[in-house]
């Protein structure tokens, strides 16, 4: 299979103050690459500023990329005008509340993609074009004609999600669609997601801190620390074999549905925060909170290598820690 | 046998809004004994938070307590005067919110935050009352937390601030406190370091605990009792290893059976509750989960089940264990 996506040394810097003479920037995203084969899913996990939200927002260039290539069905798209490749790679938001005007009825809403990529040549056309969406994602024609107040938040979702399919896309960055949601919509949005994704053969960037939910939805997953991807791995690969200890306490940081397993297991349990991503630390930038931390890794950065077939890490010390 | 620290019977709590009567909380009892761990769950609107506000005499403008009875340690709270209340609040129960980066006073210091409770309950002067929120602080685990006194919220993270609301709720070394998801707004790691000072901290202070969150994950690790809620009515009651083992409400199960697990070896295909969640101010006649129920009968949309006793300590509210229990019952006469 081909990939669909692919970014290179991706970096993403936000001005952060400073002075003229010594601007300061927060590192954001700092030297990602990844790539992702068509019809395949990547999770992306990692804390709140990690930097997984905008790396999904670059690859649309929602955000131009401050150095790096992003690569699209074979063509770098880093530099191009973005119109013609916004019908093909599409978004769905986290906050189903926030992301859809209060003003415009469900019609226009998923229907504003089509006028602007001009996909219908009629209104009867563009109707029934939107109301093909909103069936496929389990609403009616019923709900062309109302607004979004008049909505659940699954149900909102559903619209988000409609809005995204309009253009017919082959790639989504689903940005943490299902965390605003109850535990039981969760499941119903997920399995869409899964259905949607065997009908239009589509390929996604799932992004979400909730490992569970993304290793359920993804293939390979990706985790991301402080503007880096720590490891890299196919989902069960990572979740039994996981190689990184920032991996490794994440995982076990997960309350278990399982009493008796929760009474009985061991936590690893981080010592402070995250540091800020404006002066992260030199070396390896888990160091400051990871148990096996030895002078090597603040002197030197640890290289991203591949440990086993498709299993990447970046961290001096795997053989220790495993 | 330890004593029972928080008695709620028939409560029900009602919200009077211009489209009409919402009743958050319909008819709920349920007993804390003394040093236990007892979860909330539910989804949002399923009337958890209320509940808890309830206790604290703390409901939002339009919400009333409309019916029953909640008895906290010798005080009947919902026949408190407002300034009875202030006097057991902070002190003997406290309240953790789910949301540290707004429940903290943005141009106070961490410091004046926490002394405002000591010196409000005690007869410390601020001085001392100072020493004590300096202690305090290194109970939660804060580094350096002389200067952090002098500090203020913005200066924190959202873990940290978390650490000092739990500070602030401990400091007059209460008997109960509610935590109204008290790690939703947290990331995992931080998460587990707050769940496991919780658990410290209980054991150090010997109080009991109302865990409200939507996460059984939470609930599993922490709680010994388990309210399950829905649409302001407790459906099931009972032991965290009755509910996870041994659920006998529909909705407990669904809800157990739609989330992924992390430990799953394979592919399994999530068995999402259908639906939507209850509109409140037109919830159904009978029992509210019956339109999302799969085994949904006749009787199920007219009325509203008692609860079926499963053992002495679990209890549900559903008309197929009442079906059961007939059943059963017929069978041993014969």
């Amino acid at each position: 299979m081909s990939n669909l996506i692919e970014i290179q040394n991706l970096k993403q810097y936000f001005p952060a103050g400073g002075s003229i003479l010594k601007p300061q920037y927060v590192k954001a995203v700092d030297d990602v690459s990844f790539a992702i084969k068509r019809g395949e899913t990547l999770g992306l996990v990692g804390e709140s500023g990690c930097g997984k939200t905008t790396v999904g927002r670059t690859i649309l260039r929602l955000y131009e990329p401050t150095a790096g290539k992003i690569i699209y069905d074979g063509k770098d798209i880093t530099n191009v005008d973005m119109l013609p490749y916004r019908r093909k790679m599409q978004i769905v938001f986290q906050d189903p509340y926030a992301s859809l005007d209060p003003r415009m009825t469900v019609v226009d809403i998923v229907g504003e993609a089509i006028d602007l990529h001009k996909l219908a040549s009629s209104k009867a056309e563009r109707k029934e074009k939107v109301i093909n969406m909103l069936q496929r994602v389990g609403l009616n024609s019923e709900h062309a004609n109302r607004y979004p107040h008049e909505f659940s938040g699954g149900q909102r979702q559903r619209i988000g999600i409609a809005r995204a399919l309009a253009t017919e896309p082959e790639f989504i960055v689903c940005d943490e669609p299902v965390s605003a949601l109850d535990v039981s919509i969760q499941a119903q949005i997920v399995n869409m997601f899964e259905e949607l994704q065997e009908e239009m053969g589509l390929t996604y960037l799932f992004i979400a801190h909730d490992l569970s939910v993304v290793k359920h939805i993804s293939k390979r997953i990706g985790v991301m620390y402080l503007g880096k991807i720590v490891e890299l791995a196919d989902s069960y690969e990572l979740i039994f074999n996981s190689a990184h200890p920032y991996t490794k306490s994440l995982i076990s940081a997960i309350p278990i549905v399982d009493p008796v397993e929760a009474r009985t297991r061991k936590r690893i349990v981080l010592k402070g925060d995250v540091p800020s991503p404006v002066n992260p630390p030199s070396g390896c930038r888990f160091r400051t909170r990871c148990p096996y931390a030895t002078d090597l890794c603040a002197e030197q950065e640890p290289e991203f290598r591949e440990i086993s077939s498709g299993h990447y890490v970046a961290c001096h010390h795997t053989e220790r820690v495993n | 046998m330890s004593k029972v620290l928080l008695d709620m019977k028939n409560v029900r709590v009602s919200f009077f809004t211009p489209a009409g009567e919402v009743k958050a909380v319909n008819d709920i009892s349920f007993q804390l004994k003394e040093g236990d761990v007892l979860g909330i769950v539910g989804e949002s609107g399923s009337g958890k938070s209320v509940t808890a506000y309830s206790i604290m005499g703390l409901l939002a403008t339009g919400g009333r307590v409309v019916g029953g009875t909640i008895d906290f340690n010798g005080h009947r709270i919902n026949e408190m005067t407002e300034k009875e209340l202030r006097k057991i609040r902070g002190n003997e129960v406290s309240i953790i919110f789910q949301d540290p980066m707004t429940s903290l006073n943005p141009v106070y210091t961490i410091g004046n935050q926490i002394c405002e409770v000591i010196i409000q309950h005690t007869d410390k002067t601020r001085k001392e009352a100072m020493e004590r929120a300096e202690e305090l602080l290194s109970l939660v685990g804060i580094n350096e937390p002389k200067k952090r006194l002098k500090q203020y919220p913005h200066e924190l993270s959202g873990g940290m601030r978390q650490r000092v609301m739990i500070a602030i709720a401990l400091a007059c070394e209460p008997k109960l406190l509610i935590a109204d998801e008290p790690t939703t707004a947290l990331d995992v790691t931080i998460q587990a370091q707050i769940l496991e000072l919780m658990n410290d901290l209980k054991e150090k202070i010997g109080m009991s605990i109302i865990m409200i969150t939507h996460d059984l994950g939470v609930v599993a690790s922490m709680c010994q009792k388990i309210v399950v809620m829905y649409a302001g009515k407790i459906v099931e009651y009972g032991s965290v290893d009755d509910i996870f083992y041994n659920p006998q409400h529909e909705y407990t199960k669904g809800l157990l059976r739609s989330i992924p697990k992390l430990d799953d070896k394979e592919h399994k295909k999530l068995v999402p509750i259908e639906g939507s969640p209850v509109d409140m101010l037109n919830p159904p006649a009978g029992c509210p989960f019956a339109p999302r129920c799969e085994s949904c009968m006749k009787i199920c949309l007219r009325e509203m089940p008692e609860y079926t006793a499963i053992s002495d300590d679990h209890y549900s509210a559903c008309w197929l264990l009442q079906k059961k229990e007939f059943e059963g019952g017929s069978g041993k006469n014969e």
